[in-house]
């Protein structure tokens, strides 16, 4: 596994404790999960997926991603509607490993509630977060 | 270091059964036909299975060599956590084999069955009598359809009182598959972070509590290994929201006549008999998770429940508030015959094991602290977790000493679980190993450290003398083989 100081962490980039990011372009939000998350977890074989219109909470479970070592729950970085899907990771979930902030998204969202964005960490926050959690 | 385990020596490649032999060949011989052959009916005819021929020492050459490849208790220690591989005493085997139980056909009328239906409801008071809890059913084939049985029977007691809720609390030390029981009864789970104890803390509970939620899911001796020490102050904040509080059982074997869990507040509970009372398991079955539950929850109890009619026993159907059947017939039988084996043949000593098992696993322990990272450095209670932190620096995860452990003979412990600790070894000796066998499984433990120093790469090639080398995991997860 990497030391914190290898692994990428794209400005302009919002974090979640729950090690999954979101970047949120013209009103939509694109999720996955970060490079930390993707390297601690190591060779992803299975991601499980949400349906296009399903909604959840900020906090609720969207999907699993399933690793060699063990099945992790993927969590809603903000609230909203689900408006697209990776299928890609269908056949290839090694690309959440390969590329896991282009390539390896998971889903685009159609957030509810701008202000929820400001209790996602940016970059140097979650760096330090990260830092007191290893 | 003590003499090695684990050493080298011939294994027997096996095809499938169908690779082997040739047409006409027959293990058996049958007498000759004393009566004319009668014609069969044509539409009864047709190509038959295929079954393919083979000589009896072709059969018999076939599963001896297969039992070769495999690793089990019998074998050496193994001490997956969570999971309680005790040594199975034969003497259990030998009852379940009795003829009347193992030829017992179970739509024998009640009254030809009585040893059996005896059985079952002696089984019954037993496993109530040592866990403190009131009644109990034996249908459930293992710890996820119990834990399952158990959210059936809470949802149903909701469902009586018209009382309509939609969360459960699950902690996150307990076992994987209870989210997945919960959801099933359309529960949704809430979950709840353990303290820096490895326990859960009152205040947590208090906070997620509520009217809305059912009540909360609690495996004690939690998947750390510790005992969920306020285990009864929760249960008094769930009760006073009118919830309920399930315990999975599956770790019982720390605590079997040392805590009455009716007093501790648990209103429903799962036993896994394959574990904690004795049946050789690990190759998915057969298992035994019987449920018990306070008195107020027994109308909910699965059906046909074993009761006295005066003379003897006899199975009724007659509870109108049972969640019906969950499982074929009664359960797996066999597995209640091994489970009241053990309990008689131990009596109180029952006790004496859940010590011993406790003892054990402090000992491991105390021995291996230092030589693997111990995360929560307190008193353990039958298993104990480690994590690779140490051999991290020289590029040497959980998965290669797992895999080099088997050099040595031993089976690895249970790895990247509970997932509350990062790359988790968890290890559970049991109270069957010998202080000797113990010793020896930590100079292996020892010996893989310092070869993860001198010589990792031995580690990450590992195992080296099993039958089969290291797999690519991730190609076999990804793209499975699923025929032969």
């Amino acid at each position: 596994m990497k030391e914190i100081s290898e692994l990428l962490f794209p400005e302009n980039t919002l974090y979640a404790e729950d090690h999954e990011w979101a970047k949120i372009e013209d009103g939509v939000a694109t999720v996955g999960i970060n490079d930390y998350a993707q390297d601690q977890l190591g060779d992803i074989v299975y991601v499980e997926l949400p349906q296009v219109g399903d909604s959840f909470e900020r906090g609720d479970e969207f999907g699993t991603v399933e690793s060699v070592k063990a099945v992790s729950e993927l969590y809603m970085p903000l609230s909203g509607e689900i408006i697209a899907v990776n299928e890609n990771l269908e056949d290839s979930p090694e690309l959440i490993n390969q590329s896991p902030y282009e390539e390896g998204w998971i889903i685009k969202i159609r957030p509810d509630d701008d202000n929820e964005a400001e209790e996602l960490m940016e970059k140097e926050a979650y760096l330090s977060f990260l830092k007191g959690d290893d | 270091m003590s003499e090695r385990v684990g050493t080298q020596g011939l294994l027997f490649n096996e095809p499938l059964l169908w690779e082997r032999g040739s047409r006409g060949r027959s293990g058996m011989s049958l007498p000759r036909a004393d009566v004319e052959p009668a014609p069969v009916d044509e539409d009864l005819v047709g190509n038959g299975p295929d079954i393919p021929d083979l000589s009896e020492p072709e059969v018999v050459r076939h599963y001896t060599r297969l039992s070769q490849w495999n690793f089990g208790i019998d074998s050496n220690m193994y001490p997956l956590g969570s999971c309680t591989m005790k040594y199975n005493p034969k003497t259990n085997e030998k009852q379940a084999a009795r003829p009347g139980f193992a030829g017992a056909h179970p739509l024998l009328p009640s009254e030809l069955s009585q040893g059996a239906l005896q059985l079952m409801a002696e089984l019954e008071q037993y496993l109530a009598e040592i866990t403190g809890l009131d009644a109990a059913t034996l249908q459930p084939a293992a710890g996820a359809q119990g834990e399952l049985t158990g959210m059936l029977i809470m949802h149903a007691w909701f469902k009586h009182h018209d009382d309509r809720r939609s969360k459960i609390i699950v902690p996150d030390t307990a076992h994987g598959t209870n989210p997945a029981s919960a959801a099933l009864c359309g529960y949704r789970a809430v979950p709840a972070a353990s303290g820096p104890d490895g326990i859960l803390e009152t205040a947590v509970i208090d906070r997620l509590m509520d009217d809305e939620t059912a009540g909360i899911m609690i495996t004690n001796p939690n998947t750390l290994g510790f005992f969920e020490e306020n285990i009864k102050a929760i249960a008094q904040i769930v009760h006073r929201h009118d919830g309920l509080v399930y315990c999975d059982g599956a770790n019982m074997n720390a605590l079997m006549g040392i805590v009455d869990l009716a007093a501790a507040g648990v209103d429903i509970l799962h036993l896994n008999l394959h574990k904690t009372f004795s049946t050789p398991h690990g190759g998915g079955g057969p298992g035994s998770g019987p449920v018990l539950v306070r008195k107020k929850l027994e109308p909910f109890l699965p059906v046909p429940r074993v009761v006295p009619d005066g003379k003897g026993w006899r199975l009724s159907d007659d509870f109108p508030l049972s969640i019906g059947k969950i499982h074929a017939f009664q359960g797996n039988f066999g597995v209640m015959v091994k489970a009241y084996s053990y309990i008689r043949s131990m009596g109180a000593d029952l006790k004496r094991a859940s010590q011993l098992a406790v003892l054990n696993a402090n000992y491991l322990k105390e021995r291996l602290k230092g030589v693997l990272h111990l995360p929560y450095d307190r008193p353990c209670m039958h298993e104990c977790v480690f994590t690779d932190a140490l051999q991290q620096p020289y590029g040497i995860t959980t998965l290669d000493m797992a895999k080099r452990l088997m050099d040595y003979g031993f089976h690895p412990p249970t790895v990247y679980f509970p997932l509350v600790v990062k790359d988790a070894l968890m290890m559970e000796p049991t109270e069957t190993e010998s202080r000797d066998d113990i010793d020896r499984f930590v100079e292996a433990l020892e010996a893989v450290a310092k070869e993860a120093v001198e010589s990792p790469e031995l580690l990450r090639e590992a195992p080296h003398v099993c039958k089969t080398e290291r797999l690519d995991e991730t190609e076999a997860a990804r793209n499975p083989r699923l025929t032969g």
